[in-house]
This record gives structure tokens, C-alpha cells and sequence, in this order.
């Protein structure tokens, strides 16, 4: 994304290339420009700029995509945390509902 | 089927508006189905969108002047980003939605087209075995709407690219602050009481400003300037602004007269409150991972919570010593 850039080394994104059948469903739904078709197949140009969105894996046909995919939102997880520690108080609504 | 006006009105606008502060937000809704905009026909677009008003009226509005069909999800007045992450924008709601709205019937063509920040939620090829319908994942913004049917509808590179500019940033805040209210103002009371009792009320209302401040600095002017505060990490950034804040304010406050304990507190305690607020902000973002933001917790949170444990320490050993 232009300007942002969020933390190196730390996506979970796996792509199996072997699996790849060259679709580019992954290029159409990522936001981050994290792939590119090389030869026939997808390759992951820019890894660190996944967000961890899920959407390609989602959406790949053959499931050769890979991604421990969830929300990189700080107030949700504390509240999931306190969710899951039962603390009073902490069972409504988080800032995105 | 119910035929829907493209020009936004005054009623529109100020729920909106009302949305943005976190009046009525999450029952700021429409009803799913699928909606006329125009006089489309057999062949006209389908477009899909969420049932948060803030979303379909956007979308409306792009598609102004247009024949277009537009088939509303039911993601509980969710946006189409959060309601795709929590499942509700997705394959088994747009695959229900078709055939509950009879859009097999109302159009020819089988093509639908979606918003890219969607395909979170939604298997496309799994629609397509489900429905016969295709998907295409269209653009980020609706704004693109127009310029992506008048290409043919084909996806330029400026359609599929993510943006956060300072508009974008700053159009969140408000509801960020207004959320951040219900803890902080006890937590502010509750501090008020304790400096109170043991320094009397002046530094009471000192203390409780300060704590106040750094919330906003955290909440507001971190994300605001969001670019410009150094390194990736938002707890980075954030304890960034809360220590250019704390200086203004020992600048500004008379900071020469706080005393050294109270200097140090506010120097340790100001900032961390500003960088977990900062850190909060990665939920508003859209290009922090989880992994990413799970690491800073994991290496900030213990960081921000011994800094508010240290000034707790020198506060009250200033006061046993003076």
C-alpha cells in the first residue's frame, strides 16, 4: 500500500506452487498487490505486504494458498481475551460490532 | 422490487454523519434483497454490497445515472471489510440472497460483481458451483464503480490499490474517541480520586488532564499523523506522539515545578498510555496482519503496562520520601 508498510517477517502466507493451476484468482482479490503470475503460475511478489486477509486462500480453486488468516485489530483481540478470561463487563460489543 | 432514488438526501447525509460519531451506528441499516437502480433490465449489472447504509449509499450514489441492479447482502449493518473477516459478507449469505431475491429470474446474463475488499468472506468458485453465478471482484472503492463499467469491466491497477490517506484517517477518529469514552472517563475519575488523596485537588486535575491528553494523542493525533511518527509498529508510533506530547506539556505546564518523581511518572506513564491507544488503531487499518499485530502486543503490552507500574512506583515513593 502506498506510504504503509506494516511489519517484516511476521505473515503466515504459504503458497504451494506445485498445486498453482495460473487462474490469477489471487491477483484479482488481493488488496496488497502480493502476487504475480510468472510462467504460468502465481508467485508471491511482495509477502510481507499481506495483511492476512484470507481472501486468496478463499478463493484459490485448488487450495495451493496457505494463511493464518484473521483481523490485525488490537482492541478485538484484547476484548477476545477478555471474552475467553470471562471478565465481567467484556461480553458486548467491540468497536466494529 | 423495490426501485431506489441515486441521489443521497439530506437524511442520508446526517445519518451518516451521525454513524461517524457512533450515534445509531449499528443500527444504521437497510433492508437485504436486491434493489433497482434506474431501469435495468435482463442484462443490466448486478452489483453486491453489505446492509450498512453508510455502504449502500455509497454504492447508490457511484451508480448514479445508471441501469444497474444491486443485491444487498444481510451482514447486520456490518460493512463489507468486517462483515467479509466475520463470514457475514459471504458465500453462504450471496448464495442465499440469489435465490431468495430470484435474480436467476430477473436477469439473463449470470455474472455478479463485487466489491474486492468482499472476497475475504466469499469462495468464488464455490458461488459458481452453488449458483451458476460467476464472480468478479471488482474494485475497492465503489467510487470506481463507474470507471470500471465504462472499461468493459475490467479491473484497472488504480482500482484494485488500497488507500489511506489523511481524509481517510482522520474520518475515523471520531467514533474511535467516542468508543474509548465509556473506559476512560471512570478510569480518569478513578485517577482524579487517588491523586486527590494523597497531593489535594490541584494536582488531581493536573494528573487527570494529562491522562486525558494522552488518550487523545493516542487515539487521534497518532493515527492522524499516522506516516510521519517513526518505525512500522503502532505501539512505536504511538509512545512516539505520547512523548513529543508529554515534552509540549512539560514545556507548555510548567514542567520545571512538577518535581522530579512527577516528571518521571508523566515521562513513563503519558506515553505508554498513547502508544496502546495508537496500537488499538490497527483495527481501522487495512494492511496490519494479525501476526503482526499479535507480535506487538505480545512485546508492547508488557513494555506499556511496567512503564505505568514504574510511575506508579515513583509517584507514590516521591510522596513517602518528600
Amino acid at each position: 500500500m502506498k506510504g504503509f508498510r506494516y511489519l517484516e517477517g511476521v505473515a503466515t502466507l504459504e503458497l504451494e506452487r506445485s498445486l498453482c493451476v495460473g487462474c490469477g484468482r489471487c491477483t484479482e482479490v488481493c488488496p496488497h498487490q502480493v502476487f504475480r503470475i510468472e510462467q504460468k503460475k502465481a508467485v508471491l511478489a511482495d509477502g510481507d505486504a499481506c495483511m492476512e486477509c484470507g481472501a486468496c486462500a478463499l478463493n484459490c480453486p485448488v487450495a495451493a494458498l496457505k494463511v493464518d488468516a484473521g483481523v490485525g485489530c488490537a482492541s478485538g483481540m484484547i476484548n477476545e481475551w477478555l471474552r475467553e478470561k470471562k471478565f465481567p463487563g467484556f461480553g458486548g460489543a467491540g468497536g466494529c460490532g | 422490487m423495490p426501485q431506489i432514488s441515486a441521489t443521497l438526501t439530506l437524511a442520508d447525509r446526517v445519518g451518516a454523519c451521525k454513524a461517524r460519531w457512533g450515534i445509531n451506528r449499528m443500527n444504521f441499516l437497510v433492508p437485504p434483497g436486491l434493489y433497482a437502480i434506474g431501469e435495468p433490465d435482463a442484462q443490466a449489472p448486478v452489483v453486491v454490497t453489505a446492509n450498512y447504509k453508510m455502504s449502500f449509499d455509497l454504492v447508490r450514489q457511484a451508480l448514479s445515472g445508471r441501469d444497474v441492479w444491486l443485491l444487498v447482502l444481510e451482514t447486520y449493518g456490518i460493512n463489507v471489510w468486517c462483515a467479509a473477516g466475520k463470514g457475514t459478507f459471504g458465500t453462504g449469505e450471496l448464495v442465499r440472497r440469489i435465490e431468495k431475491s430470484g435474480l436467476a429470474e430477473v436477469v439473463a446474463h449470470r455474472r455478479l460483481i463485487l466489491p474486492i475488499l468482499g472476497a475475504a468472506g466469499v469462495a468464488a468458485h464455490r458461488v459458481k458451483q452453488r449458483s451458476g453465478f460467476e464472480i468478479a471482484y471488482a474494485t475497492v472503492r465503489a467510487s470506481d464503480l463507474p470507471g470500471y463499467l465504462d472499461n468493459g469491466c475490467v479491473t484497472t491497477k488504480a482500482m484494485r490499490e488500497l488507500r489511506f490517506n489523511w481524509y481517510d484517517r482522520l474520518v475515523l477518529i471520531p467514533v474511535e474517541l467516542v468508543l474509548v469514552a465509556k473506559p476512560v472517563v471512570p478510569a480518569a475519575a478513578l485517577l482524579y480520586l487517588a491523586a486527590w488523596l494523597l497531593f489535594g485537588a490541584a494536582a488531581a486535575a493536573a494528573a487527570a488532564c494529562a491522562f486525558l491528553g494522552a488518550v487523545f494523542t493516542g487515539v487521534a493525533v497518532g493515527p492522524a499523523f499516522l506516516p510521519l511518527l517513526p518505525t512500522r509498529s503502532f505501539a512505536i508510533k504511538g509512545a512516539f506522539a505520547g512523548l513529543l506530547y508529554c515534552a509540549l506539556l512539560y514545556a507548555l505546564a510548567g514542567g520545571e515545578k512538577w518535581g522530579g518523581a512527577a516528571t518521571l511518572a508523566a515521562f513513563l506513564a503519558l506515553p505508554a498510555v498513547s502508544s496502546f491507544y495508537t496500537l488499538n488503531f490497527t483495527g481501522c487499518t487495512t494492511y496490519t496482519s494479525k501476526s503482526g499485530v499479535k507480535k506487538e502486543m505480545r512485546l508492547g503490552l508488557p513494555v506499556m503496562a511496567g512503564a505505568l507500574f514504574a510511575a506508579l512506583l515513583f509517584v507514590v515513593a516521591g510522596r513517602l520520601l518528600a
